[in-house]
């Protein structure tokens, strides 16, 4: 037998661990940040980057790279918790419009409800009803994302019950939950993994963007929206490193995520089992 | 068989009224929802408006009179219902109320903003729709060469990337570096308006149409690349290059025909993010617009303009994902002859 060679699979699987330590590292490094971020200091005020600050210092002289990584994992811990809960409203609500056409009605309302709002306007008023801050944000961005996975789910399910094997253990005289358990959901299971990990980029953006606007993470939290609302005041000065590496980083961090579901995708992928 | 067919072209007509109706019929119960579900989530607001808008300080020097007559202004002590029920006795009659912030009627304040970010969005969605097809296009004819990589590429990049902050990367580059483009503003300050030319205004609103028609792309081309190059796929193709078609021929031919209708709908719906792009982008810019006046609101708990917006945007999308609809019948004969089947 030959030695097999480099597969998608396995290239997919070593890119996944490494992308997952550096989440890992990105949240581990920015706790041990969390004071430095904060530690302003006069005699280095609005350095570039250099030796001594990576990233520069803003007006303060507080580390833009503590400052930074604290950011970022403040972005992935919310990402991850939110795009979940997110996935998991998706989950349970796609599977009750499956159930009957009354319960399908009001999900679809619910979906075009949501959608009809602009997304950001919508996590402006919900950020509003719960008093803004991080309670705020958290809730909001729960709240906004599951419709496309729902919609998903529901036509995947809605496939399901027409399978000859659904109606065989229909007969066999397994009740509902039973079906539900043993056959819907393994087959469900990978399209909710890959749309919860693909729903991370939205949840992080829309983190950003609201606490960008002044609605979400309090000021005192060094959140990548609050670091580059921030900056715009200093941009005129050309502080350029106050802009330019918290949000670059938060590009790469949201296209790791999308790389991720996107070959984990075509990794569940049946017909690409082999490439 | 010529029986048959008036007898269809009649129930059509009466399909075509069906449907319109069916639409219009949503469109009521859709925005009920939403201004019900708005409302209600600004009443629930635990944040108090006068303390967010006159201050603690202030709060605390004013009488007991003066402070009743805040109250009254903001509405504090009226409970929730009723002002549901007045606001929306007041918009079926089309008054929107007065704006707590500016001190004008509502539909005034949307109004002026509006005219400043239509001329944003409008911008950016026309060159966002065209460039996006246009390069999907090429994308997808060369599926795999180094054309399709880099413009998947940008359109992954743009896609990961959070508007605002390519808003502050153009602000910086034109604005700072260049000294191209004003830094703010939809006017110069220190002019009068009437001087304003509408020159001076658009020169303002480059760089922020700029930003918005830079990241609305990305979606119109991926989709568009998808399309192609399974339509590339397909037998009639292999045909067509059997017949000795060159390859522009058979994408002007063949290709463009099949994909252009889900690129305009993709097009039409995607209103409300372009919508959420100016939110954040005019915030940037210090663009005076519908977003920037929707974020004062929010921040001021001005409920009255806040709900204002909200309703007029969501009429906005449903407009965009309506005339989808209707483009869908009158351009695919295909679709308009099974309608009338269905």
């Amino acid at each position: 037998m030959r030695k097999p060679s480099w597969n998608q699979r396995a290239k997919t699987l070593w890119a996944a661990a490494g992308i997952l330590l550096f989440f890992l590292l990105v949240v581990i490094g920015g706790s041990f940040c969390a004071k430095r971020a904060l530690v302003s200091d006069f005699s280095a005020v609005n350095c570039p980057p250099g030796r001594a600050h990576l990233f520069g210092t803003d007006w303060l002289g507080r580390d833009m790279f503590s400052r930074t990584l604290r950011g970022l994992s403040i972005s992935v811990l919310l990402g991850i918790g939110t795009a979940a809960a997110s996935a998991g409203i998706a989950l349970i609500l796609g599977i009750l419009a499956a159930m009957s056409k009354r319960l399908d009605a009001i999900v679809s309302y619910l979906i075009d409800l949501v959608m009809g709002i602009p997304h950001i306007l919508l996590l402006v008023l919900i950020s509003l009803a719960v008093g803004r801050g991080l309670k705020g944000v958290v809730i909001g961005v729960m709240v906004t994302h599951w419709p496309s996975l729902a919609r998903v789910i529901r036509g995947e399910i809605l496939q399901l019950k027409e399978q000859p094997y659904i109606a065989a253990a229909k007969k066999l005289g397994k009740g509902p939950w039973g079906i539900a358990v043993c056959h819907m959901l393994p087959n469900v299971l990978p399209q909710f993994l890959t749309g919860m990990i693909l729903l991370f980029p939205h949840a992080v953006l829309h983190e950003s963007s609201i606490t960008f606007l002044g609605f979400g993470l309090s000021a005192e939290q060094p959140a990548i929206g609050i670091i580059l609302s921030e900056s715009m005041k200093y941009l005129i000065l050309g502080n350029w490193w106050l802009a330019v590496f918290p949000g670059a980083f938060l590009v790469i961090l949201v296209l790791m995520f999308q790389y991720l579901g996107e070959s984990l995708q075509r990794f569940f992928d049946p017909a690409g089992f082999h490439r | 068989m010529k029986k048959k067919n008036h007898g269809k072209n009649t129930s059509g007509k009466k399909r075509i009224v069906l449907f319109l109706g069916k639409n219009v019929l949503h469109a009521i119960l859709l925005i009920a929802g939403v201004s019900v579900v708005t409302f209600f989530l600004v009443i629930q607001s635990p944040i108090d408006p006068l303390s967010a808008n006159v201050g603690q300080a202030a709060l605390g020097a004013m009488s007991e009179a003066q402070l009743e007559q805040l109250k009254e202004y903001w509405g504090v002590d009226t409970p929730a219902f009723t002002r549901f029920l007045h606001w929306a006795g007041d918009f079926l009659r089309g008054d929107m109320g007065v704006s707590l912030l500016y001190r004008r009627a509502v539909s005034d304040v949307i109004g002026e903003k509006l005219v400043n970010s239509l001329l944003l969005m409008v911008t950016a969605w026309v060159t966002s729709g065209l460039l996006g097809f246009v390069l999907g296009v090429i994308a997808g004819a060369n599926t795999g060469k180094w054309q399709d990589k880099l413009i998947k590429g940008y359109a992954v990049l743009t896609a990961s990337t959070p508007a605002y902050w390519i808003g502050l990367l153009l602000l910086l580059v034109f604005g700072v570096w260049l000294q191209l483009f004003p830094v703010g503003l939809g006017v110069p300050i220190g002019v009068a308006s009437e001087e304003v030319t509408m020159l001076k205004r658009l020169h303002h609103a480059v760089l922020p149409a700029l930003a918005l028609s830079i990241t609305g792309a990305s979606s119109v081309i991926l989709h568009t690349r998808e399309k192609l190059a399974e339509v590339m796929e397909c037998d009639y193709m292999l045909y067509a290059r059997a017949r000795g078609e060159k390859k522009t021929q058979m994408i002007m031919g063949h290709g463009i025909r099949n994909i252009l209708l889900p690129a305009m709908t993709l097009q039409f719906a995607s209103i409300g993010e372009i919508f959420g792009g100016s939110v954040l982008i005019e915030e940037v810019f210090s663009y005076p617009g519908l977003g920037q006046a929707a974020v004062s609101a929010g921040l001021g708990s001005d409920i009255p303009l806040l709900m204002g917006i909200t309703v007029i945007s969501a009429l906005l999308i449903f407009a965009g994902n309506m005339t989808a609809n209707i483009l869908y019948g009158v351009i695919d004969p295909r679709i308009r002859r099974g309608g009338q089947r269905l």
